[in-house]
This record gives C-alpha cells, structure tokens and sequence, in this order.
C-alpha cells in the first residue's frame, strides 16, 4: 500500500481533486443561469449545503485514512478540501441571506434566533470563519500550537451540522439521508476517540507538528 | 358492449367525452377485432383503456372556465407544475412523482363512500366525472414549504358529490383517503408517513364552493403525479390539505386523525389555512415564491391570509386561528 506521489504527481492530483470540488458549483451556477431548476432557491440551498456536508466528511476522514494508509501526503490536501467545505458552506449562507431574506438582516437574525435549526446551522457556519481565516501558511507559523487546538473545532462543527441536517428534515419525517451522514460523521469523530485513549501521549506531540507540516 | 353496468346497476356509458375520438375509435376497432375472435373477458374494456393511457395521449377534458372562482395571474407552466410537486408515495424528492407516478394505474377506479351517509355506494370514476358539469377554475396554489403556483383545475365543487350522497345529520367531518399501493407506488414503501394518506376537512369546509373534486388541469385529465385520477383542491388551505389520489370518502361525527397533523401536530395543524400570521416552526410563513416567476433576484411575495380567499373567513369566525392553525 506504500504510495508516495513524486512531486509532479501530487500537483496533479491536486488540481484533479480541486475540479472536482469545484465541479458542484460550476454545475449549480451553469444550471441556474440556464433556468433549469423549477425553484433556484431550494435547489442552491439543498445543493450548497449538501457539498458542504460532503466536504466536511471529507476533510473529517484525512487522518483516520492517513493512519490506515499510512499515506501521510494526504494530510497536504487537507486545507484545500477544507476550504472548500467552507466555499460551500458561505454559499449556503449567502443563498439564505441574499435569495431567501433579500439581505433584511433583522429578519435573518429573527430566524437565527427562533428557530433551533437555523440557530445551530448558523453556528456551525460561524464557527468555521476562524478555521478559514488561520488556513495560510502566516497564520499557521504565528499562531504555533494554538493553531492545531484552534481547529479543533471542526470537532464541534461536524455534529452541529449534522444536528441541523437532522432537524431540517425531521419535520417531514425523512431521516434516510441525516442517518447516512450522521454515521459516517460519528465514525469519523469515534475512531479519534478510540485512537486518541489507546496511544501514549508521547506520539500525540508528534503528530501535532506532522499536523502542521 | 360498450354499455357496462356496475354493482349498482348504473348504466355506465362510454367515456368518450374525456377520449380524445380518434383514441376511441381506435380502441373500438381493437375491441371489435378480438371481439370477432370471440375472446370477449371482462378485463378486456380495461386492457383496452389501459392502453390508451400507456400511449401518454393528451386527455383532453371538456370544461367551461368559471370566472367567479377564477384568477388572472399569469399560470405556472404545464411543466413546472407537473415536474415539481410533492407526492410522497412515488417519493420524497419534488421531482420523484413526475418519475415515478407512470406506474400508477388509474382505471378501473372506485371511489368507496361510506361512514354516516344515507347513500354510502362505491362510485365509478366515470360515473363521478359525470356527476356535475365540469369547470375550470383558475386556483392559487399555496404549498406549507413556502412556494406558490397558479393552477388551471378541472373539476365541480365537492359539494355536488356531497348532496347526491346524502349526509346524515352526525357528519361533522369528511375524510379522504388515498391509495397506497406498494405495487404502484413505490415511496409508500418508505416510513416517512403512515400509509394509507388521510386527509379531512370539516364540513362546512367540505361544502364551501371553492372546494373543488378535481379530475383535471390545464384542460386536460389530471396527470398521474398531480393525483390522478380524481383529487381535492382546497385553495385556501396549504397544498398538503388538498388529497390525491382518493380511494375513500368517509362522513364522520369526529375530526379524523390525518397524516401530517397525526405525525407532527406541532408543525401541521388540521386546518392548515394559509396564514402569513401564524409561522411554521422551521420557517416564517410571511412570504412566499412564486414558481416560475423571475428567478432567484425576484423578491418574495407576501403570502395572504387565507391565500387570498377572503370569502372562506366567516367559516372561521370565533375561532383563534393561531390556536387552531
């Protein structure tokens, strides 16, 4: 299973993988502008939400694919999958802000705050923007170790997401999809748990500067 | 041979009014053709007529528009309304019924009849199509989800079917049920609803005008994924209010348990009547987006209360309709 990509094929690989995570965008905007979709809104929304939940996951099974590999270039391809979760995570919210509430601000925060859903699909959102903002190489050199504990926040972030899937759809009762996602999630989030209480705490050091690298 | 009768004895005449004459006729050579190989079973009108539909031929339906229970706004689009709706038996996605419904079959159909009526009967649907001249009224179309459509249906107020069949004095409620059959309809074998689909109203709402028994739109027989063959239109209530596919009528002396109030009461009232006043829990119902209008830069319409049927309000005077949403 040993594979390590010489450096010209990992710029391929790279900028395969990042056609591909551009791909739901450019499909979703071509789409719309051609007036495929019966309502633009719901369909951007859906769309947007869903690849950022998908991206999420993605961005969630580095390490554990990482550590059964024993691939460790893979974690090089992290901060691009995970800015693009967050890509389509502000498009999501820009979708809700802009087409659904035309920027009226105080009844976005209405909603925001009345609404369990949005209220945890907003956070999750929120929560992401620091992540974003630490993901150059300045900001990983000046924050040190503190950035590794910062972006462990996505630890948080994947159950709010999942939480605001689950309720989005649980008023019509259609659980098939947040139970999908909602496994592969606790899997991701388990299997760290298991790790991190069977390894001595000497190799946890190591693998916070591999984190950096 | 083209004169059936059914259980009860009522003559059945030919449907060509709602075939087009060249289906008809074509199907009358069929039918005379294996008619002269004297293979004449019962199922054989049906084979025939089944035919006919698999073909997809635009059932043509004829109707006279009544303006006092029409609108003119601009309709939605044939397409749009037929390839974006819920119907959760052919599945949750709102394009999941255009693809699916083509199992559905809708004839032969009976609609039962029954509960505290003085002529309970299972009716035909070509007896029923027949019962009152048909119309077509130009409805608003208000789905809970927070979009809305302009509708050409087909039809006759509900509230000729209701007199010929006689209510008892106990009926309070009137409940429809729809078919659920997982042979033809594939989301009924999903959980997210308990099958069969019920829906009630109560009885004045039943007998408002507006009510309408519906077998067709856009002048033409209802298509499968809309609720064919024969469905209700409640325009002043939330789209999900509105039973498709109806297999059953019941008259009940009790407010029937329905699917979406039964399964989340806090979410779906029984009366769902449009209301920009009363939110739904997961999202304001202020506003509302009109298919096929603009696009994504058109801002929402404000959504009226009683979706605009004023003349529905004194069936709800005296009740708090924030309570009884």
């Amino acid at each position: 299973m040993a594979f390590n990509p010489t450096p010209t094929q990992f710029k391929a690989l790279k900028a395969v993988l990042f056609m591909l995570a551009l791909l739901p965008f450019l499909r979703m905007a071509w789409l719309t502008a051609a007036g495929v979709p019966v309502d633009p809104v719901e369909f951007l929304t859906h769309g947007s939400g869903d690849w950022a939940l998908y991206l999420l996951c993605a961005t969630l099974a580095v390490t554990p694919l990482r550590r059964l590999t024993g691939w460790n270039w893979l974690v090089r391809l992290r901060r691009m999958v995970g800015l693009f979760t967050f890509f389509y995570a502000f498009m999501h919210f820009m979708t809700f802000l802009w087409f659904d509430h035309f920027f009226d601000v105080a009844a976005m925060w209405k909603d925001v705050l009345k609404r369990p859903f949005i209220t945890v699909g907003f956070a999750a959102f929120v929560l992401l923007i620091p992540l974003a903002a630490t993901s150059t190489n300045g900001m990983i050199k000046r924050l040190g170790r503190n950035w590794a504990r910062l972006h462990k926040v996505i630890y948080a972030i994947a159950p709010l997401a999942i939480l605001h899937y689950w309720w989005m759809k649980a008023g019509k009762h259609n659980f098939e999809q947040p139970i999908v996602w909602g496994s592969i999630v606790g899997v991701l989030l388990l299997l760290r748990v298991w790790w991190s209480l069977s390894r001595p705490r000497t190799e946890k050091r190591v693998t916070t500067a591999s984190v950096r690298s | 041979m083209l004169i059936r009768k059914n259980p009860n004895g009522i003559d059945l005449p030919f449907p060509s009014e709602i075939t087009p004459r060249e289906v008809y006729e074509g199907r009358r050579a069929f039918l005379a053709k294996v008619a002269a190989s004297a293979v004449v079973g019962s199922s054989l009108w049906e084979m025939a007529t089944r035919e006919a539909f698999a073909q997809g031929t635009v059932q043509k339906l004829p109707a006279t528009r009544n303006p006092a229970f029409s609108t003119n706004e601009k309709q939605t689009s044939f397409d749009d309304a037929t390839h974006y709706n819920n119907f959760y038996e052919f599945g949750t996605d709102k394009a999941d019924p255009a693809a699916n419904a083509h199992t559905l079959k809708t004839r032969p159909w009976t609609v039962q009849i029954e509960g505290e009526v003085k002529k309970p009967q299972t009716i035909d649907l070509d007896r029923l199509v027949k019962l009152a001249p048909l119309e077509e009224r130009i409805y608003r179309l208000r789905c809970v989800e927070g979009w809305s459509m302009v509708i050409p249906w087909v039809g006759y107020s509900l509230s000729s079917l209701i007199r010929q069949v006689e209510p008892t004095s106990n009926a309070k409620y009137i409940e429809f049920t729809s078919l659920a059959d997982r042979s033809q309809m594939p989301g009924v074998k999903s959980r997210v609803l308990e099958w069969p689909y019920v829906e009630g109203l109560r009885m004045d709402e039943a007998m408002h005008p507006l009510t309408l028994l519906t077998v067709g739109m856009y002048g033409q027989v209802l298509p499968n994924q809309n609720g064919a063959p024969v469905r209700i239109v409640v325009p002043w209530k939330y789209g999900f209010k509105s039973a498709k596919s109806i297999v059953k009528i019941r008259f009940l002396r009790e407010q029937p348990r329905t699917a979406w109030n039964g399964i989340a009461p806090d979410e779906y009232g029984f009366y769902s009547n449009v209301n920009p006043n009363v939110d739904h829990p997961r999202w304001s119902q202020a506003t509302e987006r009109r298919i096929g209008e603009g696009g994504l830069f058109t801002p929402k319409r404000k959504t009226l209360l009683f979706n605009g049927y004023n003349e529905v309000a004194s069936l709800y005077t005296g009740m708090d309709l924030k309570k009884l949403y």
